[in-house]
């Protein structure tokens, strides 16, 4: 699993090398510790002029005590002061060259027509050589849906391609995103700005992340143990993904329950025995897996918080060559269980209020990919589904979501042949591979119970690959 | 005691053109330019054989010698031998501090009438003698026999000739006031460009005062200078371009253009109350109306060395019923261009107001068309302790002028983090 060319790239020959003739650089992302702040340096927030959302996000710089700058502009200013913080000032004419940010931060939610897009090059034109490594630009709109004018929803939908284009400018781990805040979503945001602003989106960049309102409060969350009390059930938990996912999810304090096939028994009770979890072992593909699913959260957790469908598998021939064994296997695993044991849960009521769906979806399943069909289908279907879904749970204060990895650093691509490998890790805008952490990471995210705006949404976590963009 | 409270009046002051460090004054003591002034102010309002409540005067650089100059001062005019003086010492806030003393004097009826004035000279500094050299001196001198005094100047070494020179630092943090207007412009974002117009517009509003004759009867010759020194009317963004910083490092914004220049100079100003200004039939400017000073803890919590006016001023406002729109001139003493600004932006700044000043908003901008009308510290000059009396005695004029209802700040910061403010109201 160990990429030697960036160890190599990171060295002082290593870099001089790479740096003449022009090789990707890929540094060592910065990645979340326990107990580390949620952004390591200065923030500097701006925000276009008539925007919403600047005091939102002011609250949250304050809650994660940020040290905060910002234009000398009396919008943002009295956002800052109303949010009880110090602002420092900055002026990028009179700012010394060697000031630096950790995170920039734009409300660009005020832009109106293409015009007023010029606020968003004036802040960032002068700011973005300054973002530090491991750095953090993130941009805040309001969705194009929810413009009632033509002209506002044009300038929005623009800001995607500025941030996608954004993510691939940025440099030494930097990553940027686009946020959008729908309207009356204001108070949702806090768990989605702390994730990407930390460490723990080290390998998410290029993004487009949608907040919608939710009538629970996202207020009073313990952040360090944001599940503390919750059950989570990670199917699939025994080792690579899953594994992460579990570990993750229990350092933010929630009982996990981990599921795996029978075969992989030692390993599960490996993993999920020092997490102080549950251990569920069955295949989710059996007629009663649902069943036994429902009645074991039932009794003995009277219910759960977050279900994680992460269980998956490849079994890769071009269509030509697949037998129908193998095409029926990844379906049945890959989306049809994952539909089953949801129907089940809804219908008998398992979920807790405020409960999560997370699927894992792939890279495959948005940009398919020859020798795939059959995975690029499963997990293009877990889009489908969480497109599908989203409006129903909703209604019962649920929320389903996927991620979609792109490369992450396993056994499975660690077998894989060389070059293809290489290529898998550089052709992204971070120019190496992801780690099983980042993808459990996002899946955290949506089960934070300040996620409840976050709905039926896909995001992918790929380093911004150039695959399926 | 008095329990009624009366108003303070300003009747009008005078000064001697401020000239550079070395210039026109260098042989000229601080006695000999308060003298001047004092004589001048006298002529001004036929004060001769005059006894006055009192004059207070002061400045910053003086000589151990001048522990009463202002009384020696007064000694040496025309006044009446009987009037009574004493010396004040606060930073460059030592001239409004004057004024504000002998206004509350006034103001409760202790004294009926009174100067208030402030002197600098940069040019004849006090110099002091070794620290070393004085230690072995001192010890000589408490030795009680010959043989101890002897052996108490065996430690008398060459390197104890070295004089000990007035320094321009703050004492503890060992930075220059400039130094440490250059961290306030870089916490403020200042730019090198405001700093350069803000100058020009002050030397173009002085050199318009002269021009207008605004000054005539505020400003008498001294040594052959008429103007001050330092005015540049022809002074222009462009030019002061061309100045290196002085201040905040290769990058700074600060040049010998956007800062003060040391200065040598004397001020002096005459204030009773109404019944006195009657009785001598002498028409009354302007009234002190309140005052207010401040500090900030530049040492501990690392705060502006030169922001405490920001402190001082909304306590002012608050306590007389103004927003800071009120006024129709605003005397921002001019230390440096920066800090003049940076005292803007903190006023105009919702966080700084509110987390700072522990008010519910902003306190907003002011008309920069009212800022130092009549030219400010950067084209004029800035002997420390003579600015306090150039402004109260320009403010009051400009207020008579006005007319009635006008109004008026002051602020001027200090040294050790102090700010003086008063506002200022036409008779």
């Amino acid at each position: 699993m160990s990429d030697r060319y960036q160890q190599l790239v990171n060295t002082p020959i290593g870099k001089i090398v790479s740096k003449q003739i022009g090789l990707p650089s890929p540094v060592k992302l910065e990645r979340y510790e326990p107990g580390q702040p949620v952004v390591s340096g200065p923030v500097l927030l701006g925000a276009a002029k008539g925007g919403r959302l600047a005091g939102a996000v002011a609250k949250v710089l304050k809650a994660i005590d940020a040290e905060v700058h910002t234009p000398l502009e009396q919008d943002v200013r009295t956002a800052a002061a109303d949010a009880g913080i110090e602002a420092r000032v900055w002026n990028a004419e009179a700012a010394p060259e060697d000031e630096t940010f950790q995170a920039l931060v734009f409300d660009a939610s005020g832009i109106a027509d293409s015009t007023q897009l010029h606020e968003v090059w004036a802040f960032l034109h002068p700011t973005i050589r300054r973002v530090r490594r491991s750095g953090r630009v993130l941009l805040l709109g309001t969705p194009p849906d929810d413009c009632s004018k033509p002209r506002q929803a044009t300038a929005q939908q623009a800001l995607e391609g500025f941030v996608r284009s954004m993510g691939k400018e940025v440099r030494r781990g930097a990553t940027a995103q686009l946020i959008y805040v729908g309207r009356k979503a204001e108070d949702q945001i806090e768990s989605t700005l702390r994730f990407y602003l930390s460490p723990k989106s080290a390998y998410i960049s290029g993004q487009v992340v949608r907040i919608g309102a939710s009538a629970l409060s996202a207020d009073r969350i313990d952040w360090e143990r944001p599940l503390a009390g919750k059950y989570a059930l990670v199917t699939g938990a025994a080792r690579g993904i899953g594994r992460a996912i579990a570990k993750v999810l229990a350092r933010d304090g929630a009982h996990v329950i981990g599921l795996d096939v029978p075969a992989l028994e030692n390993e599960l009770e490996e993993t999920i025995g020092g997490l102080g979890g549950s251990t569920l072992v069955l295949d989710i593909t059996d007629d009663d897996a649902p069943a036994r699913i429902a009645t074991y959260l039932l009794e003995n957790h009277g219910g759960v918080d977050v279900v994680v469908h992460n269980a998956g598998v490849t079994r890769d021939k071009t269509l030509g060559r697949m037998s129908d064994e193998q095409w029926d296997k990844v379906i049945a695993i890959n989306i049809t269980a994952q539909e089953r044991i949801n129907e089940e849960l809804l219908g008998r009521e398992v979920f807790h209020e405020n409960g999560r769906i997370i699927s894992v979806s792939s890279m495959s399943g948005i940009a398919g990919n020859a020798g795939q069909t059959n995975y690029a289908a499963s997990k293009a279907g877990v889009i489908g589904m969480v497109h599908a879904m989203a409006r129903e749970v909703g209604k019962k204060q649920l929320t389903i979501n996927a991620v979609a990895p792109g490369f992450i650093e396993t056994q499975m691509t660690a077998a894989m042949p060389i070059a293809t490998r290489e290529a898998g890790r550089r052709m992204n805008s971070l120019a190496q591979g992801g780690l099983p952490v980042d993808v459990a990471e996002a899946i955290a995210w949506y089960a934070s119970p300040g996620s409840g705006g976050v709905n039926g949404t896909v995001v992918r976590v790929c380093g911004q690959s150039l695959v399926g963009a | 005691m008095n329990a009624s409270v009366r108003r303070a009046a300003v009747l009008g002051g005078i000064r001697i053109p401020f000239a550079r460090q070395n210039g026109p004054y260098a042989r000229a003591s601080n006695q000999d330019m308060m003298t001047a002034t004092l004589e001048a102010l006298i002529s001004k309002f036929s004060l001769e054989g005059e006894t006055l409540g009192e004059v207070s005067a002061g400045g910053v650089l003086k000589h151990s010698r001048d522990f009463n100059l202002t009384r020696e001062c007064v000694l040496g005019s025309r006044l009446n031998p009987h009037t009574p003086a004493y010396d004040v010492q606060q930073a460059c806030g030592t001239g409004l501090e004057a004024a504000i003393l002998v206004a509350n004097k006034i103001a409760l009826g202790q004294v009926d009438s009174a100067v208030a004035g402030g002197f600098d000279t940069t040019s004849d500094a006090p110099i002091a003698i070794n620290e070393d050299l004085r230690q072995v001196l001192l010890g000589a001198n408490r030795a009680r026999s010959t043989t101890g005094r002897l052996t108490a100047l065996t430690k008398l070494r060459p390197q104890q000739i070295v004089p000990a020179l007035p320094r321009n630092a703050e004492p503890r943090t060992g930075l220059s006031m400039g130094e440490h207007a250059a961290i306030m412009a870089t916490e403020w974002g200042i730019t090198r460009e405001e700093q350069d117009e803000l100058t020009v517009a002050s030397h173009r509003n002085l050199a318009a005062a002269y021009d207008t004759g605004f000054l005539d009867d505020l400003v008498t010759p001294f040594l052959g200078l008429e103007r001050d020194q330092n005015l540049r009317p022809d002074s222009s963004v462009e030019k002061l371009a061309k100045l290196k910083p002085v201040f905040g490092g290769e990058n700074g914004t600060m040049t010998a253009g956007n800062s003060t220049p040391l200065s040598d100079g004397a001020s002096a100003v005459l204030l009773a109350s109404e019944e006195w200004a009657n009785a001598h039939e002498l028409p009354v400017q302007a009234y002190i109306t309140d005052a207010q000073t401040a500090a900030v803890d530049h040492v501990h919590a690392r705060e502006g060395l030169l922001m405490a006016p920001t402190y001082a001023v909304p306590k002012l406002l608050e306590r007389n019923k103004l927003t800071l729109q009120d006024f129709d001139f605003y005397e921002i003493h001019e230390a440096f261009a920066a800090q003049v600004l940076c005292t803007l932006k903190a006023w105009e700044d919702p966080v700084y107001c509110r987390e700072r000043l522990g008010l519910d908003k902003a306190l907003g901008s002011i008309d920069r068309d009212r800022l130092n009308t009549h030219g400010g510290s950067l084209a004029a000059g800035h002997p420390f302790g003579a600015t306090g009396g150039r402004i109260v005695a320009g403010l009051a004029k400009a207020l008579a002028e006005k007319g009635s209802g006008s109004r008026g700040l002051i602020s001027i910061c200090a040294a050790g983090g102090l700010g003086v403010t008063a506002i200022m109201e036409a008779a």
